[in-house]
């Protein structure tokens, strides 16, 4: 092996561009968010691509702009959805090598929000919590990408997959987001019933912490008019009703705690959509039924 | 003791007290269950978010669990030395019709319990504060508190593990490292802790 460190350097970063991973879940009783790719499908999907484990630490890229300078010899795969890749100014299908000296430019995606590049090796930099993720809520985690940052890159420990086509992620103009209801979902009047009549426009004021959506107010029932909710435990997903009525839908840097009630949750499988949904996409809200066995578990007699 | 649904993976249980609180979260951490990936306790929940399939495991446990007695569990105890000169000093003195030095008295000779950590990471919310120092907090916040700042408001007691902004009265601050994410154990407090101050001069 050489003796030089592997590394990358960060030559433009675009709007925004974060090292993420899968997270660092279990310290939410600390008041640590979960953090990690909003997109995980399409991390862990590079990640398999360039012969990582699926949860290595790569790049969260908003809007493109990214371009990497390869000073080790790499693989590269770009996911999520369609997005023009570079190499030295040539169009290329990813995943692909590079070798020393090779320049990596990620453009902007023809729809969506966020691409994810994983390099063979991962970014190795200092894990804080078990994990690499950037989480803009708490500060922990390594900064966002400045223009002539130089990462780390670990050894790699598994051989690329050999595939040369991707099929990108597809990024709809209308989004349909299945809800479960509850925890607060009594605060409201007629929960189900507002939820799926409601129609909303994705905000532009929406970020990592969560995803704000304007249009339809959703109303408390009477008797929870100006009450107040002691602040309790949150999940990603969890849709929180604050004191306007319009609904925000909590992503990976969520806060822990929040004290507006939340009237239901999106459940994991439906929030990598929402990672990808650009302001001003119409959304709507489809209220799931709940299984049955675990509304006995949760409703006892 | 009520549960509510949360999402597919989570329930949130609700009891009536901080007492019930810590008596839910205690049962579920004795059980040790390797499908619980969060325990976050808050004034009045317990939320229990497991890896998929694993609430039944969490029901057993809670159908178990009597709210009304806290589980025998070992707790860590923690002190914190703190230089009682905040800014609000005076400010809880008289408002609590006493001087400054009694509130000192008060403020660190109570014991304390860790309820809940929120708001910021390694941010716990500590019960046990002396009624005179219960008090609410300021009309305006402030746009910045220094980290290690030590506050009252409401039943509750904290110290800022860094700056942020915040409406709690200040009384004193504190050298001790709240939270630090490099650190193998990041944050000096977690729910259950014991914790007392200690006046430094």
């Amino acid at each position: 092996m050489n003796a030089v460190a592997r590394s990358v350097t960060v030559l433009r970063t675009g709007p925004q561009a974060l090292v993420q991973d899968l997270g660092r879940p279990g310290h939410a009783h600390l008041g640590v968010p979960p953090s990690g790719a909003l997109d995980r499908p399409s991390l862990a999907l590079a990640n398999r691509l360039v012969g990582n484990p699926e949860g290595a630490a790569g790049l969260e890229v908003l809007l493109g702009g990214l371009v990497l300078r390869a000073n080790a010899s790499c693989t590269v795969a770009v996911t999520g959805p369609w997005a023009p890749v570079l190499v030295n100014g040539v169009h290329r299908d990813s995943p692909c090598h590079l070798a020393p000296g090779d320049e990596l430019a990620v453009g902007a995606p023809e729809a969506g929000l966020r691409c994810y590049v994983a390099l063979s090796g991962g970014v190795a930099v200092p894990a804080e919590l078990g994990s690499r993720a950037t989480d803009l809520l708490s500060g922990i985690g390594p900064d966002p990408l400045r223009d002539g940052d130089e990462l780390p890159l670990g050894d790699p420990v598994g051989p690329p997959v050999g595939v040369d086509v991707l099929v990108p992620a597809h990024v709809p103009d209308e989004l349909v987001v299945p809800v479960v209801l509850g925890p607060r979902d009594d605060w409201f009047d007629g929960a189900a019933r507002q939820l799926t009549a409601g129609r909303w426009v994705v905000s532009d004021r929406g970020n990592r912490v969560g995803l704000r959506l304007d249009g339809t107010a959703l109303r408390r029932a009477p008797e929870h008019l100006g009450r107040e909710l002691p602040s309790e435990g949150l999940v990603t997903g969890a849709v929180q009703v604050p004191a306007d009525g319009q609904p925000v839908v909590f992503l990976a840097d969520h806060p822990t705690t929040g004290g507006y009630p939340v009237i239901g949750v999106v459940p994991e499988p439906a929030l990598p959509a929402l990672a990808q949904v650009r302001p001003g996409t119409p959304l709507r809200l489809q209220v799931l039924p709940a299984p049955p066995e675990r509304a006995v578990d949760y409703y006892p007699a | 003791m009520r549960l509510r649904r949360c999402g597919t993976d989570a329930v949130l249980v609700e009891v009536d007290s901080l007492d019930e609180v810590e008596a839910v979260r205690a049962a579920v951490a004795a059980a040790a269950l390797p499908e619980v990936v969060e325990l976050v306790p808050a004034a009045r929940t317990v939320l229990v978010t497991t890896r998929p399939g694993g609430l039944a495991a969490v029901r057993r446990v809670l159908d178990a669990v009597d709210p009304a007695r806290r589980a025998p569990v070992a707790a860590r105890e923690v002190v914190i030395p703190v230089r009682y000169d905040g800014p609000d000093l005076e400010l809880v003195a008289s408002t609590a019709g006493v001087p400054v030095d009694e509130v000192v008295r008060l403020h660190s000779s109570a014991r304390y319990t860790v309820a809940f950590c929120g708001f910021a990471p390694g941010f716990g919310y500590l019960v046990g504060l002396p009624e005179p120092l219960r008090q609410p907090r300021l009309d305006s916040p402030r746009t910045k508190v220094p980290a290690g700042s030590v506050g009252v408001a409401g039943e509750y007691t904290a110290a800022y593990p860094r700056a942020t902004p915040g409406g709690w009265r200040l009384i004193g601050r504190t050298d001790a490292p709240l939270f630090d994410p490099r650190r193998a154990e990041p944050a000096l407090l977690a729910p259950g802790d014991r914790v007392r101050f200690e006046v430094v001069a």
